[in-house]
């Protein structure tokens, strides 16, 4: 018998343009691919390849500065078409162009793995660990740590996101290997939180938790907040099933599987649809000509709404997304007195809207802040969708004044800017609180290391 | 057609225009008229629709039924103080209308000019905060208040009590309970007092001149009571019961007299969401509690014991002070918790001022500013509460 715990804080939208049982599913190979490091959070990046060179999918482009073993890998092979460097030379992005034919993976001696040290070395290079996010600070582990226990999650809860456990399905015995592999790694447990009636068949390794509740419940964090939350000097890992399985079928076959399926969705797509590609796809490979032709401005989001990162049709999918959100950009709109707007299609969970009754009802929200920047004025706003042990107002006023003492004891080290996504959404202050958020951990970092 | 001509002035706003010393003002016009196009840039796309002009014009519009229940008060009393038997509605709606009008352009002419040039000095957007003081002071005080006064205590309220910490949403004291307090200590004599409550002259030729008189006292029903009166009237000399309070025809601040409408606006912050239902539930609940204390150990030293609980949530300003001053979510408790306990505190130390101390027979407004000081230390509390579980939890893992 398996633990359910439910959620009640939180907030699913409910948004136009999502996925239903009969939305297609296609396949695109991808011709083009991108590897940002700014995707993972801790990894100092430091080129490994030239323009030009030949990859293999699998084989290194970049590794950490801090620790050599730790690779990002191309998902595709090819050649190297071009590093994207910004302001001060800092690397933005490995752009690789995919070889129409050929689809060599670079194979891994998985012979050892039932060494400790053999496992997290294959995982390093493979480019799997930096899938993988700690606690405290989000990012990716820190080698030579033990965590005390790893949160898997199966389910992806934030908007219009697709169900992680149909991208699974069939990779069971890979799952479990990957499981077991983990267990390996941890002094503790491995959790893995799905939704009800989304059970896969687990190893015994693992420790079932069955979580029910609105958004942000699929955040592995949110998770193990409420399962064994992480205390000071600890570490926990969290990733998703879709991680897990990819190790595990790296452990059998000694090849890493970098394919992905990616959900084409938001209130300007014209038919949601499922696109089979690889991971770091660019976006105009999977949006096609599949965006409505409209009059207005858009947005297209590399992952979804809340915890996206805005990108252009020639941008690339950002790790760890699996979805494409397009909606409307919003800032050619005029609305004449929008504070004073009895209109039901204005999106809000405050019930001085008509909308926040209509529990049913689908919108189509623009990307605009529908308001100015101000100080804090309304108070518990955030903890109505925060369900964590956690006075968001005072951690992120604490963060703000750079108290590291008072950032510690408000449990900064139990979450990540994503936990803040939905009180950022619903702030009438409008306040930047991710950005808030990472730049506090990373503050703390920096004085702490 | 607005918004072209918003359009084609905004250059002289700029900072090479020849406006550019009023660009927070016409920032400010221009984001009353439109919803701003600006962006996210980082962190989450979408945002909620609600943003502080909604949430201050909700305030706003919930004082709506005070502030005509206030118009027709006004009036009713003058009309009934002067001997006018012609008790035509609209003209005792014109009377009050009259009355206030210059009140409420004086606070926001002066709160709204302070704004408006600390934004522009600070290089900020103008803040909506002094759109629901503007309307509240007038409301909170005697009818008669003098309108330099008022604009002398508006002013520095607004300068020492909101723009010196920073602005709407770093002040410690509530902003129009600080003009009224300052109003109230600077002032005694105008501010108190059986005559100060009723407006006693004709106002562009409607009304009449009251006549002050054994039979009509223009004394409020809790200053009566601290007076030692055994029984409480109205302005004219009718026994004013529980309902008739609650329905608010009597003597008093402008727009704090009837319960009724206080509780209709109340309404609406309590299904929109704007106002705490925690704060407002525990003020009610603190008065409640404290009167039926004071009730059940009555005293004649402190005539104010007399009161039935119930009395005292419909008298004075106490529901308006629950309603919308302990509510106000900028100087109230911030934690769910601390929320309940400031409330409590609240109506608590109101029902002790009024019964207690008899230079004050209203309590509502110094026990709202005292909390408003004390709800920093409720909230450290709670928060060290959150703070010693993650403690213990650590200890346990240990």
């Amino acid at each position: 018998m398996c633990k359910i715990i439910k959620l009640r804080r939180g907030l699913d939208m409910n948004l136009k343009g999502g996925l239903s049982a009969g939305s297609p599913v296609t396949e695109t190979k991808a011709s083009l691919v991108a590897v940002i490091p700014d995707d993972f959070p801790g990894f100092v990046p430091k080129l490994s390849v030239h323009e030009g060179d030949e990859v293999e999918c699998g084989s290194e482009l970049l590794h950490d500065k801090n620790c050599e073993e730790i690779k990002l890998v191309s998902p595709v092979s090819g050649k190297v078409k071009e590093i994207v460097r910004g302001e001060r030379r800092k690397i933005l992005r490995v752009i690789v162009e995919a070889d129409p034919s050929g689809n060599n993976s670079k194979a891994f001696d998985v012979s050892g793995i039932d060494k400790k040290e053999n496992l997290t070395e294959v995982l390093m290079k493979s480019g799997l660990w930096a899938m993988m996010r700690q606690r405290p600070y989000d990012i990716i582990p820190s080698p030579g740590t033990t965590p005390v226990n790893i949160f898997i999650s199966a389910f992806d809860s934030s908007p219009l996101a697709p169900t992680l456990a149909d991208s699974v399905k069939r990779k069971d015995r890979e799952i479990a290997e990957g499981i077991r592999a983990l267990a390996r790694l941890t002094s503790g447990k491995v959790y893995v939180s799905t939704r009800q009636g989304e059970e896969c068949p687990l190893p015994e390794e693992a420790t079932h938790i069955i979580i029910e509740g609105p958004h942000p419940a699929g955040n592995a964090g949110v998770q193990a907040a409420n399962i064994a939350p992480v205390n000071k000097g600890e570490t926990i890992w969290t990733l998703d099933i879709v991680t897990a399985a990819r190790i595990g079928t790296l452990l059998t076959s000694g090849k890493a599987d970098w394919s992905t399926e990616v959900a084409l969705v938001g209130s300007d797509v014209k038919t949601p649809k499922t696109v089979k590609t690889a991971v770091g796809c660019r976006i105009k490979d999977i949006v096609k000509d599949d965006i409505k032709t409209s009059d207005h401005h858009l947005r297209i989001i590399s992952g979804n709404v809340l915890t996206g990162t805005a990108e252009t049709a020639d941008g690339f999918l950002h790790y760890p997304y699996r979805q494409v959100t397009v909606i409307p950009e919003g800032d050619d709109v005029d609305e004449f007195m929008g504070w004073a707007s009895m209109s039901p299609e204005k999106m809000s969970v405050s019930h001085s809207f008509l909308s926040s009754f209509m529990k049913k009802k689908k919108f189509a929200p623009d990307a605009r802040l529908h308001g100015g920047r101000r100080a804090m004025i309304m108070s518990e706003q955030y903890d109505k969708v925060m369900p964590m042990d956690i006075l968001p107002e005072y951690l992120v006023k604490a963060i703000l004044a750079k108290d590291i003492d008072q950032m510690e004891k408000l449990g900064i080290y139990e979450v990540a800017p994503e936990d803040f996504a939905l009180c950022e959404y619903i702030d009438p202050s409008k306040l930047e609180l991710q950005k808030i958020v990472r730049e506090g951990l990373d503050y703390l970092r920096k004085e702490l290391e | 057609m607005l918004r072209k001509y918003l359009d084609k002035i905004k250059p002289n706003f700029e900072p090479e225009g020849k406006f550019h010393a009023f660009r927070s003002v016409y920032d400010g016009f221009e984001t009353f008229l439109y919803t701003p196009r600006s962006t996210s840039k980082s962190g989450s796309h979408v945002h909620d629709s609600l943003d502080s002009k909604r949430v201050m014009i909700i305030v706003v519009a919930a004082l709506v039924p005070c502030l005509l229940f206030g118009m027709y008060n006004t009036g009713y009393q003058n009309f009934l103080g002067s001997g006018i038997t012609d008790m035509n509605f609209w003209k005792i709606m014109l009377y009050g209308f009259l009355a206030i009008l210059p009140k409420i352009i004086v606070t926001y002419a002066v709160g709204l000019g302070i704004e408006f040039i600390v934004a522009q000095w600070r290089g900020e957007e103008i803040q909506e905060g002094f759109l629901v003081t503007g309307i509240l002071v007038p409301l909170i005080c005697p009818v008669t208040t003098p309108l330099w006064m008022m604009a002398v205590a508006t002013a520095f309220s607004v300068i020492f009590v909101k723009e010196v910490f920073g602005g709407t949403g770093y002040n410690i004291f509530n902003v129009a309970l600080v003009t009224r307090a300052v109003l109230f200590f600077g002032y005694p004599a105008q501010m108190s007092g059986d005559r100060a409550f009723i407006s006693a002259d004709p106002i562009c030729g409607i009304g009449g001149h009251v006549t002050y008189s054994d039979a009509f006292t223009g004394a409020t029903p809790l200053g009566q009571i601290a007076n030692g009166a055994d029984y409480v009237t109205d302005a004219a000399g009718h026994i004013l019961s529980t309902w008739d309070a609650f329905l608010g025809l009597y003597p008093g601040s402008f727009g704090e007299t009837s319960t009724l409408c206080v509780l209709i606006g109340g309404l609406l912050l309590l299904l929109t969401g704007i106002a705490s239902w925690k704060i407002m539930f525990s003020v009610f609940a603190g008065g409640l509690a404290m009167g039926w204390i004071a009730y059940t150990f009555q005293s004649p030293i402190y005539p104010g014991s007399h009161i039935l609980p119930i009395d005292q949530l419909v008298y004075g300003g106490f529901a308006f002070a629950a309603v919308f001053m302990a509510t106000d979510p900028v100087t109230a408790a911030r934690t769910g918790i601390g929320k309940y306990i400031y409330g409590f505190l609240v109506g608590v130390i109101a029902v002790i001022i009024r019964v207690y101390n008899n230079g004050y027979p209203e309590g509502a407004m110094l026990a709202v500013l005292l909390m408003n000081a004390l709800a920093p230390l409720i909230d450290y509390c709670v928060v060290q509460a959150n703070i010693s579980r993650r403690m213990r939890r650590l200890r346990a893992g240990e």
